[in-house]
């Protein structure tokens, strides 16, 4: 059994379902994300589209995330997922510099390497992952690649010629597959990211990788400090005061 | 922004924030430490071949102290950059063999272990009345024949343990600039170079045709290393990702007046001043030129370790 996945980058409209349903799911902290959908916008007014691109882990078959982690956080299943153990990790991001497709993040709440593990948890009780079972077009299709009758070998069949991978030099072998992807939605050379500019949000660069509040000391200190109450929302620049008072008020 | 951009060019338009520079300072004073540590070691087996004890007579106890400081300062900020030190532990009851990070961490710890012995055997040898009475001092003055026993696996060790970083760097598949061949040339000429800084730093009562040796060691480390910067900072890596980092520093990106720096403080300025040393001998010129060499090197070290990170991978 080998699973994988495919994107009709036909079909997906950018409704950003997955991404919400991922982060609900696998409860991942804000600044952070396993699944992300990126917005392309390509060619000179009036004649433009949009291209939306979901971005995972791509659970390569020749891991380099796999290779490069000292510890062996990051491991195969026998299903094929390359699958990561935040109770081992170590925390020295080889596994963020090892990996192609910028798919590993460091989590600010555990302090250790992150990523898609294809839900693991909910594959191993029969479930498909949350972003699948949210898309509302279908345009997310995972199953065992390796089984000639799933419908994820037969949508590769069907569309043989137009399936793709991202960095296929890097000889990784991903398992995660794109339908009607061109250069400019999966290779990240053929687009410009401006700093700044955006549709909804500005395109910006994180400050910090992991917790920013986690300075070298606290690194060391952690372990000996009592449990404080945290919130996702001290991660961002919101002003925390009125939340700190709303959990004031909340206690007395 | 249409009037600008080509009209083929992809804009991305929604994004999340993606992290910027994941490995930063610590790891460049990490590898840059490595390189003094393990390179005073090569440096003084060199100088070991060519001249009598006698001409280095505190050789065998500086070379190892510089190592162990040098080292420990490595080990430190290995441990520091990590965002849980204290499962460290784990590479050692965990190990997975195909990491270089796990490799080398055990190479190393053992390298550490040996060169820490053999601080403490020549450093008690060389200050007989240093804890005289102490039994612990006593055992540690009658391993004395083992520093020389040792001596030859330490330098041995020092090659692989110079190395790992290379192969780390390979590892690290997402950047394209560190490209293996290399990386190993340059972690080597970078061990050479900071050791015999390291050494012309301490050389003061050292006889003068030593002084000359590490002088020509400085001058050829530092004329490769150059080289080797050069040829990849000109020249085509024939990889996309290469091309691409490349570029954004060409055309005056971050880091380039840093690199400017680096390659004039820590290897022009201080080859020259090696060649001139061996025709006349001028002291204060040369270890001048040793901590210009060391200053240059953190510097070209840190701009090669972050300039791969500013690409987006996705």
């Amino acid at each position: 059994m080998k699973l994988g996945f495919l994107v009709d980058l036909n079909l997906c409209m950018g409704c950003k379902g997955c991404e919400v349903a991922c982060k609900v799911e696998n409860e991942v902290p804000l600044s952070t994300w396993r699944l992300r959908v990126k917005y392309i916008d390509i060619g000179t007014f009036p004649d433009t589209s949009r291209s939306f691109t979901p971005l995972r882990c791509n659970h390569c078959e020749s891991a380099p995330c796999e290779r490069i982690c000292p510890v062996s956080a990051l491991h195969y299943l026998e299903n094929g997922i390359v699958n990561i153990d935040n109770s081992r990790c170590i925390g020295c991001a080889g596994c963020m510099m090892a990996c192609p497709y910028g798919a590993i993040y460091m989590d600010p709440e555990t302090n250790t390497a992150d990523k898609c593990t294809y839900c693991a948890h909910r594959v191993e009780s029969g479930m498909m992952p949350a972003c699948v079972v949210v898309c509302p077009v279908q345009a997310n299709i995972f199953g065992d690649i390796e089984d000639d009758t799933s419908h994820i070998s037969h949508y590769i069949m069907e569309h043989q010629g137009a399936v793709q991978v991202r960095k296929p030099e890097k000889n990784t072998q991903p398992k995660h597959y794109y339908v009607g992807g061109g250069t400019q939605a999966l290779d990240p050379l053929a687009q410009e990211r401006l700093e700044g500019y955006g549709l909804f949000n500005n395109v910006t660069h994180l400050k910090a990788i992991g917790d920013p509040h986690h300075s070298v000391l606290d690194r060391f200190l952690a372990p000996f400090e009592s449990e404080e109450k945290y919130d996702n929302r001290s991660f961002i620049d919101f002003d925390n005061k009125e939340y700190k008072s709303e959990l004031t008020e909340g206690d007395n | 922004m249409e009037n600008t951009i080509h009209a083929t060019q992809a804009i991305v338009t929604l994004d999340v924030a993606l992290p910027g520079i994941i490995w930063g300072w610590m790891i460049t004073l990490n590898m840059w430490a490595k390189s003094i540590g393990t390179g005073v070691i090569l440096v003084g087996a060199f100088l070991l071949y060519r001249h009598k004890k006698e001409e280095m007579p505190n050789l065998r106890w500086v070379m190892p102290l510089i190592a162990f400081v040098a080292l420990n300062v490595f080990l430190l900020f290995t441990l520091v950059d990590l965002h849980q030190p204290y499962r460290m532990i784990n590479i050692f009851l965990h190990p997975n063999w195909t990491s270089a990070i796990t490799v080398g961490a055990w190479m190393a710890s053992l390298f550490t272990g040996l060169i820490t012995l053999m601080m403490l055997i020549g450093g008690l040898d060389a200050f007989p009345e240093f804890r005289r009475n102490c039994n612990m001092a006593k055992k540690v003055r009658g391993m004395s024949p083992l520093y020389e026993k040792f001596f030859p696996f330490v330098v041995f060790l020092a090659i692989p343990v110079t190395l790992y970083t290379a192969i780390i760097m390979a590892e690290a598949s997402a950047r394209e600039l560190w490209q293996a061949p290399a990386e190993v040339m340059q972690m080597m000429w970078a061990a050479l170079l900071a050791g015999s800084s390291a050494l012309i730093l301490v050389s003061g009562k050292w006889s003068k045709e030593t002084r000359k040796d590490l002088a020509l060691v400085l001058a050829v480390a530092t004329f490769f290393s150059f080289m080797m910067y050069m040829g990849e900072y000109f020249f085509s890596f024939k990889s996309a990702e290469a091309e691409a980092t490349l570029a954004f520093v060409h055309s005056g990106g971050a880091y380039n007046v840093e690199f400017w720096f680096g390659m004039v403080l820590g290897f022009i300025v201080p080859f020259f001043i090696a060649v001139g040393h061996m025709k006349s001998e001028n002291k204060t010129l040369l270890k001048f030129a040793a901590l210009m060499a060391l200053i240059g090197l953190y510097m070209a070290k840190d701009v090669w370790l972050k300039i791969p990170q500013l690409l987006n991978l996705s």
